[in-house]
């Protein structure tokens, strides 16, 4: 078993325009590792709504992408207002994303959803005053 | 057929286009990033009205092979440099989004 390969990000809660760098950072660097394409879809797309999620609710966090040999974890932490009914976020199309986010094409309530559909296992973590660990595995 | 015919067919313009010959292999038509994220598929062109910096960063991730905007919506010079620096090919029609649709159908059958 080799020494699996950790990625780490601060996700910039100030700017909204910027989102998703990393996970076009880790689409690049699986690509480097030569992972199968959809491997390398599925972990960049539940990235990137987990990192719009943190830059609209969260004001920025941190993300961490772990390469084991059989499985990728992604564990999304911030120190955001937290997640009051973790069933009902988990409710396509529901949302509290304020109106600007939905003018940028966001907020329709399908990133949690979207992030459980492209991935194996999630879990969520949260305490409302106190933030939210999102941690997914998706399968090599 | 190819991005890069598809823009002198449809009509179209490229505002990016770094990779003419890539095949567009079907269609798909949305505008909430999410959705589109969660439905689009690699090599399909990706018809939208919205131009933010976003939409090259969802291109990117689902892998489509081009963006067609539609109705001639404008693209600010921001989302434009980010879909330069991702190789994003980037495509303007006027048409709307349903007539530019079928005019793609009709192309690609």
């Amino acid at each position: 078993m080799s020494e699996p390969l950790v990625f780490t990000f601060d996700v910039d809660g100030e700017n909204f325009t910027s989102a998703g760098e990393a996970s076009v950072e880790v689409k690049k660097r699986l690509r480097q590792l030569g992972l199968p394409p959809d491997i390398i879809r599925r972990v960049s797309i539940a990235m990137y709504e987990g990192e719009i999620n943190m830059v609209i609710h969260a004001n920025g966090g941190r993300a961490t992408v772990t390469v084991f040999d059989d499985h990728i974890e992604i564990v999304l932490e911030d120190r955001g207002p937290g997640i009051a009914d973790i069933a009902l976020a988990m409710r396509e199309g529901y949302s509290t994303a304020p109106d600007n986010i939905r003018n940028l094409g966001f907020g329709a309530g399908m990133g949690l959803p979207n992030m459980k559909r492209y991935t194996d296992t999630m879990k969520i973590d949260s305490t409302v005053g106190v933030g939210t660990t999102v941690t997914m595995t998706v399968n090599i | 057929m190819t991005a890069g015919e598809l823009c002198g067919r449809l009509p179209a313009r490229p505002l990016c286009l770094p990779d003419p010959d890539v095949e567009i292999e079907g269609v798909y038509a949305g505008d909430l990033l999410s959705w589109v994220m969660g439905r689009a598929q690699a090599g399909q062109l990706w018809l939208t009205i919205m131009t933010n910096v976003n939409v090259p960063a969802v291109a990117l991730l689902t892998g489509v092979s081009a963006v067609l905007i539609c109705e001639g919506c404008a693209v600010d010079e921001e989302a434009l440099a980010a879909a330069k620096q991702k190789g994003i090919n980037l495509l303007v029609t006027d048409l709307p989004v349903y007539e530019a649709a079928c005019s793609v159908f009709r192309l690609l059958s």
